[in-house]
């Protein structure tokens, strides 16, 4: 009975007009909704966990530049919003974030990871999504073989070229005889491997070969077989507070060789953490150290003074990282930005290809680690002049001689 | 290819890890010889000690006065702890106190997370002054304080628990809780003293190792993990054993790392317990059976 009254004349046409007035406001919404979505991009550091000497300032970085990227008014009237995660320095908190940000928040594309070793976990969940990904860590295997890295880049120097330094510069040294110690993970490992050839080939004899793990709170053991070998030099390939072990340890015992770091060490905490048997270490890095004291004619260095200030008047030292983080950031953007001018970002499969595609021809790009040339051979596009030879001296930095 | 006094330096590194494990081990072993749970927060009252520590020194307290303030507060937090967390549970099975341990463990490492950030911290060595060298082999300072504690500590837990009333009292509580209840033991209160006393043993290898290591939030679960190999070598109830347990497992991974590879350090703790675990002996059967030790 009570069904009849309500199906009755006027209620039908009634409930027929509210039901169309309600339909045309609910579209008018979803389409003012859709006009307005933010693009994505996805941004996984290590904010905890042991790389998170890395992750913090990229993560710090990141914040920064998302005000700025605000203050740019968008893309085509969208907001440009990261989303960022935390990766926890494991392999399988970063895959569960990455895939949360591709298949949950739909992200244009991917700013991953902190570390060599959770980059190369995701990439093969990128290569099938179809995601372009900026990895901010140090493995050259993470954009190589190319043909297997379609959608991967990078913009760290990669260990090749880091090593390839090192290396230069101990043959200057008449260096022939080392010692190396790694940490037991992706970023020491693939710094083993490159070292290990490219000393190799330029007649320098590894006596003796170690590892550690990077929560290891003693790496004793290790430079005693060190302090019992003839090598004229150790190289240890790690980050801290691993890294500030092994050279706190190694002036307790008296190593007297003299001690090479990787890039892994280019922050503040390494000094701190070590005290003062940081003093003398050597180690290669990109220029953002000491940018202040590079010659002006430098194409590099009004980018390098300018973020090295904004990010220390916000956040404390200066770091290689926080570095890497900023170029991601700026590449991704630049490649969304030029991907938006021909394509639908609402057409997300087709947005993420022109995405790649703009990430492949970006030239002469200035960043922080270096000036990028990407293309298609080359997803890391940095070369030599991107790296130099620094020593640390009172606690401080300083071009190594 | 290796000399006399490398394998002096290996020694004196495993000896130096040895007592570290062997502290968490002792803390381990006075929970479980009380309450029969393995505590797997074991490792986080090591980790607040020693961050605890490191703040209160940061806040300008003297060293020492910091150092017994963080002991006695984890002590506290320690008994909070079983009061808050465990106690409502006292009639399950061990296997459900246990898994309330490590969830405690989780939440313990979150909230420090929140308050000390991940960076590491570092505190000074207890005695200023460069490395001692002995036959080559180098030792520092703070070594010779862990290697000290951690044999001062042992006697006077044995006897503790073999000599005193009160401890034996703790240890009845342990073989048959209903019959020390029968004869007057509040075992409640029992549990209560041992988590208590257990957090303190953990706190004070926390601060005694903080100069050697760089103290950070996530220390912990390592300590744990070791702690718990060399408690497992002890059998679980015996403190002699679970000392030398700690320094078995220290100069076998330090061994192991220089003699075999480095690339193994860890696998050798984990192989060792599982070989140990699989063979049985005859000290873990007996602990198994909640029967005398040591005495």
């Amino acid at each position: 009975m009570k069904t009849g009254r309500i199906i009755g004349h006027h209620g039908l046409r009634r409930c027929c007009a509210m039901t169309g007035l309600w339909l045309a406001l609910g579209l008018g919404i979803a389409v003012a909704a859709f006009a307005q979505q933010p693009i994505k991009l996805g941004f996984i550091p290590d904010i905890t966990g042991p790389a998170s000497s890395l992750g913090i300032p990229e993560r710090d970085t990141a914040l920064m530049l998302q005000a700025e990227i605000d203050a740019k008014g968008g893309i085509r009237g969208r907001p440009v919003k990261l989303v960022i995660y935390d990766g926890e320095s494991t392999e399988t908190k970063t895959l569960l974030a990455a895939k949360k940000a591709i298949e949950e928040e739909r992200v244009a594309a991917l700013i991953c990871c902190s570390q060599s070793g959770t980059s190369l976990a995701i990439k093969n969940a990128v290569q099938t999504a179809k995601v372009p990904m900026v990895s901010m860590a140090a493995s050259v295997k993470i954009v190589e073989p190319v043909k297997d890295s379609f959608w991967v880049f990078k913009t760290p120097q990669s260990d090749h070229l880091i090593a390839e330094v090192l290396v230069d510069y101990l043959v200057s040294k008449k260096v022939t005889r080392v010692a190396w110690m790694n940490v037991d993970n992706a970023f020491g490992d693939s710094g083993r491997l490159e070292f290990d050839w490219l000393a190799k080939r330029a007649g320098i004899a590894i006596v003796a070969n170690e590892r550690f793990g990077d929560k290891d709170v003693d790496m004793t053991t290790q430079l005693a077989k060190v302090k019992g070998s003839d090598a004229q030099a150790l190289v240890v390939w790690a980050i801290p507070p691993a890294a500030s072990v092994v050279t706190k340890n190694a002036s307790e015992l008296g190593l007297q060789i003299p001690l090479f770091h990787s890039h892994g060490v280019a922050n503040k905490r390494f000094i701190e953490l070590a005290g003062p048997g940081a003093n003398g270490v050597r180690f290669p890095a990109g220029k953002l150290l000491t940018a202040e004291s590079l010659p002006d004619s430098d194409k590099q260095k009004k980018t390098l003074v300018a973020y090295a200030k904004a990010f220390e008047a916000k956040y404390g030292p200066r770091n290689t990282f926080g570095g890497h983080g900023w170029d991601a950031v700026w590449l991704a953007y630049r490649a969304t930005e030029a991907a938006a001018a021909r394509t639908n970002p609402d057409d997300l499969a087709a947005f993420r290809v022109a995405i790649r595609d703009e990430l492949e021809k970006i030239k002469e790009f200035v960043g922080i680690s270096g000036i990028f040339n990407m293309s298609v051979r080359d997803h890391n596009g940095l070369d030599k002049r991107a790296v130099t030879m620094y020593e640390i001296v009172n606690g401080q930095w300083q071009l190594a001689k | 290819m290796v000399s006399t006094q490398q394998v002096l330096q290996f020694l004196v590194t495993g000896i130096t890890n040895g007592s570290i494990y062997a502290l968490i081990a002792l803390g381990f072993v006075v929970i479980h010889s009380v309450t029969s749970v393995i505590n797997f927060a074991q490792g986080e009252f090591a980790m607040l000690g020693a961050l605890l520590a490191v703040s209160l020194i940061a806040a300008g307290l003297p060293q020492g006065l910091a150092l017994l303030a963080a002991v006695v507060g984890v002590g506290a937090f320690a008994a909070t702890l079983y009061q808050v967390g465990l106690r409502p549970a006292r009639d399950a099975s061990p296997l459900t106190m246990i898994i309330i341990t490590i969830g405690a463990a989780l939440a313990i490492r979150g909230v420090a997370l929140v308050i000390w950030g991940t960076e590491p911290y570092q505190m000074a060595p207890f005695t200023v002054g460069s490395p001692l060298q002995v036959g080559g082999a180098v030792i520092r300072l703070q070594s010779l304080w862990v290697l000290g504690v951690t044999l001062l500590l042992q006697p006077l837990l044995h006897v503790f628990f073999t000599r005193t009333i009160l401890g034996r009292s703790l240890r009845a509580c342990a073989v048959n809780r209903l019959a020390a209840r029968l004869v007057g033991i509040r075992a409640d209160r029992m549990a209560l003293l041992a988590f208590a006393l257990s957090g303190a043993v953990g706190a004070l290898g926390g601060v005694i190792i903080a100069p050697i290591i760089f103290a950070t939030y996530d220390m912990g679960l390592t300590l744990s993990l070791k702690g718990f190999v060399a408690a497992v070598m002890g059998g679980l109830v015996n403190y002699p054993a679970a000392v030398a347990g700690g320094f078995l497992l220290g100069i076998l991974e330090s061994l192991g790392a220089g003699l075999i590879s480095s690339g193994y350090k860890d696998a050798i703790a984990f192989v060792a317990l599982f070989v140990i675990l699989l063979s049985k002996p005859r000290w873990i059967v007996r602990s198994e059976q909640g029967t005398e030790e040591g005495s």
